[in-house]
């Protein structure tokens, strides 16, 4: 196996100074995390760039397929390392450069020699490489400065190391480097990409789904956990808090007029929410809402939905149309799980004619003939909490040690 | 001492922490084989060895081959400074370190003065802390080992030594040893690319960790020689059977320290201020000598011809356990020489008293300290 290490360029790093361990450290964890299926991952850390060895040809498929998922990466190039030999650097090369032999490219080597000791000099070993590799190629030109391909070779003491790929990572922060925040999940398109822009931001994200037995189903329930274990992809792990929601729902059905009910019902599980927010240190809510989309999601819907609490309600999609949603839900792999048909809290109940306009004090006048505070309590209290990803614990038989 | 005990001398030692306790008896009941052992269960004892090793390493953002389990921080800091400078003897023969370093690292340079290297040391004003202009007209060309520590153990002044670095890597070739026994976990410190310091060393036993366990790290493989031969067990620098379950548990304290910090120095900050108003009220009998911009964990202090013993005496009887300046001079009846150093007046010489804060520290203790510190100053001085 020709290679060595995967080398990782850290993203915007707008947390300088003291932070700039934290931010190093976390996105140290979240690689661990996003990767704990390969076991114990080897990952040396300097300031300005990460190191992860390599065992072997699958782990290596595996990092490079997940690492551009990850936030906080903004490049990262896989090392291949041969021995100190200059016929097998130039097979080495050889390799390395058959990925790029399919377009017109420019190009150049550049050699750093830090074994001093090896008996030719940088501009020898430059030569010798460049004129083997070029004559090979016919899509390749020479181009010194700024050229579309450096071939980085590298002399050390143990070995010779090359690169050639930079390849883009995320960007964004590390999540986890921005605060916590409760998720709205309901199994539709938007909102498990408004946790995706959140996460961009280093915000760590736990999920709220509200789920009404026997009227919504098994697999609605199934495809939010689907969803919840996408999102972790990117770094993170996610708890998925799901609220037992029948009662309250079956409560709005029968005591309030049909065309706020669904007003209500949002108002009911943004209070729900509101309580799991305050219980496990979240400092915002994140919904899925696009201004104009359906009913609720008008400007004088959110004002009497958003009624019922001061926490800042994060809308990172408000001003995003459809397609352009729908778009980064393809782009982040959640939309073939998210437009599976199985009803969902949102849509059972629905009313034939919701009001687009609902008036705040008539919302809350229908609404104060019913005791909603005690039912919610209960819902938060028998919410049932799922971890993802779901790894296997055996993974790190140390980690408990350490 | 009872279960009531407030104690405030976490710079002399801590409490360990049960995760930490938990980790060392399953490492000695699970995975006692000798790590260099190629049987399976020395395999599995070196592995679970490297991942201690390795996680110490990421935190002070170095490689796991630069890391050496030792003893504690004197072991590391007579490790670091024999081993240093000994080998290097063909670049130069100077030894910079400051006059309020701790025993084992003033005894070390003392020592290898013995052996004819040229030692200076640096002075520190009134809070503690060096002059930079003072550390470059200092270094020289032929200074091959700068020694300083980070926090000072007895009033908690930090040293600048990222700016210190900066200076001796520019006009010198010396190796820069910071001993962190008392900062790390406290304030961030790890190795940087090429500014900061080359060698740290760190103590677990201030962490929450054990006695007799500690770190000394590098930034980069450096020439020196091994001062314990036999297996070449640690790379070959310190030989002898590694103890898995100490590097283990420091490993563990340090990530838990790490990964805390900011919360408790937050809290040490709120305590430490307002304990100093407290004793602020008593005008000039008190004298602070920790200052704002020193360590938050640590705060010292003396009262007007008072001599430390009695309100350590006085404060225990009340279930409260503080410190004189160190533990390590504790016991010695001459002035320290850190205290010394920062020219105190002598009315203030004899009564210096350290409170030092550790993860045990809760609100309440600190209420209740304030209270008792009260009744032993007023019962102590009278009226005040």
């Amino acid at each position: 196996m020709i290679w060595k290490e995967i080398l990782i360029r850290y993203g915007e790093l707008s947390t300088k100074g003291r932070n700039k361990m934290d931010f190093i450290r976390r996105l140290r964890e979240n690689i661990r995390h996003a990767f704990a299926d390969l076991g114990h991952l080897h990952i040396r850390t300097e300031r300005d760039r990460m190191f992860i060895a390599i065992q072997d040809e699958t782990q290596m498929d595996v990092l490079l397929k997940g690492l551009p998922k990850i936030f906080g990466i903004q490049s990262f190039s896989p090392v291949a390392a041969c021995e100190k030999d200059i016929e097998a650097m130039k097979k080495l090369a050889i390799t390395i450069m058959d990925t790029f032999k399919n377009e017109q490219l420019t190009f150049k080597v550049e050699v750093k020699r830090t074994d001093k000791t090896f008996p030719l000099e940088s501009h020898a070993i430059q030569r010798e490489i460049g004129g083997y590799v070029l004559p090979q190629y016919q899509n390749l030109s020479v181009k010194v400065k700024k050229p579309d391909i450096e071939l980085r070779v590298e002399v050390r003491h143990d070995a010779t190391y090359m690169m050639a790929q930079v390849i883009a990572g995320a960007g964004g922060m590390p999540v986890g480097s921005n605060g916590k925040s409760l998720l709205m999940l309901s199994g539709g398109i938007d909102s498990p990409v408004a946790g995706y822009l959140m996460m961009k931001r280093g915000v760590r994200l736990e999920a709220i789904h509200f789920f009404s037995p026997p009227y919504t189903s098994q697999n609605s329930l199934e495809k939010v956990k689907v969803l919840a274990n996408e999102l972790t992809k990117f770094g993170a792990s996610i708890r998925l808090h799901v609220i037992p929601f029948t009662e309250i729902q079956v409560l709005i059905k029968e005591k309030v007029p049909s065309n706020v009910s669904m007003t209500t019902t949002r108002r009911m599980m943004l209070k729900v929410a509101d309580k799991v927010r305050e219980e496990i240190d979240a400092l915002a809510i994140v919904t899925g809402e696009s201004l104009g989309q359906v009913a609720s999601q008008t400007l004088e819907s959110l004002t009497a939905i958003n009624a019922v609490t001061n926490t800042p309600i994060l809308r990172p999609l408000i001003s995003s149309d459809k397609l352009e949603i729908i778009d980064i839900a393809e782009k982040i792999g959640t939309y073939e799980t998210s437009i599976q048909p199985f009803e969902d809290c949102c849509t059972i109940f629905t009313p034939a004619s919701p009001k687009t306009k609902p008036k705040l004090e008539k919302v809350e006048h229908y609404e104060s003939f019913s005791d909603f505070d005690e039912l919610i309590e209960r819902a938060v209290k028998n919410r049932e909490v799922y971890i993802f990803p779901k790894k296997e614990q055996e993974a790190d038989k140390f980690a408990d040690l350490l | 001492m009872g279960v009531n005990t407030i104690y405030l001398d976490n710079s002399a030692t801590t409490k360990p922490l049960k995760e930490v306790m938990q980790a060392f008896m399953v490492v000695n009941e699970q995975y006692y084989g000798n790590p260099a052992s190629i049987h399976a269960m020395g395999v599995e004892s070196n592995e679970l060895l490297m991942r201690a090793r390795e996680q110490v390493a990421d935190i002070l953002h170095t490689e796991a081959k630069n890391v050496l389990f030792t003893s504690g921080g004197t072991e590391s800091n007579n490790t670091a400074i024999f081993g240093l400078a000994r080998s290097n003897t063909h670049k130069g023969n100077h030894i910079l370190t400051t006059e309020i370093e701790h025993p084992s690292v003033l005894e070390s340079v003392k020592q290898l003065e013995l052996e004819g290297f040229d030692v200076e040391y640096l002075q520190v004003d009134k809070n503690g802390v060096i002059s930079l202009e003072e550390l470059r007209a200092k270094v020289r060309k032929d200074t091959i080992l700068v020694s300083m520590l980070h926090v000072n153990n007895e009033m908690g002044a930090i040293q600048p030594i990222f700016e210190a670095a900066k200076i001796i890597h520019e006009s010198s070739r010396a190796a820069f040893h910071v001993d962190a026994v008392q900062s790390f976990g406290k304030l961030p410190i790890s190795f940087t690319d090429d500014e900061g310091p080359d060698c740290i060393s760190i103590s677990g036993h201030k962490i929450h960790g054990f006695k007799g366990t500690g770190v000394l790290a590098f930034r980069k493989k450096m020439k020196w020689q091994p001062y314990a031969l036999g297996g070449g067990q640690e790379f070959g620098l310190r030989s002898g059977t590694v103890a898995v379950p100490q590097a283990v548990a420091l490993s563990k304290a340090a990530r838990i320290a790490v990964e805390t910090m900011n919360d408790r120095a937050k809290k040490y900050r709120q305590w430490n201020e307002e304990i100093c108003t407290q004793l602020r009220r008593y005008g000039d009998v008190v004298h602070i000598l920790s200052t704002p911009q020193g360590a938050a964990h640590i705060l010292s202090f003396s009262i007007r011809d008072l001599k430390g013993e009695i309100i350590i005496n006085a404060l225990q009887k009340r279930d409260v356990i503080v410190s004189t300046s160190s533990a390590c001079s504790s016991k010695q009846t001459k002035t320290s020489h850190v205290v010394e150093a920062l020219n105190l007046d002598e009315h203030f010489k004899k009564g210096v008293i350290r409170l030092s804060f550790g993860a045990y520290v809760t609100d309440e203790d600190i209420v209740k300290f304030k209270q008792v510190l009260d009744e032993v100053l007023m019962e102590l001085k009278g009226e005040l």
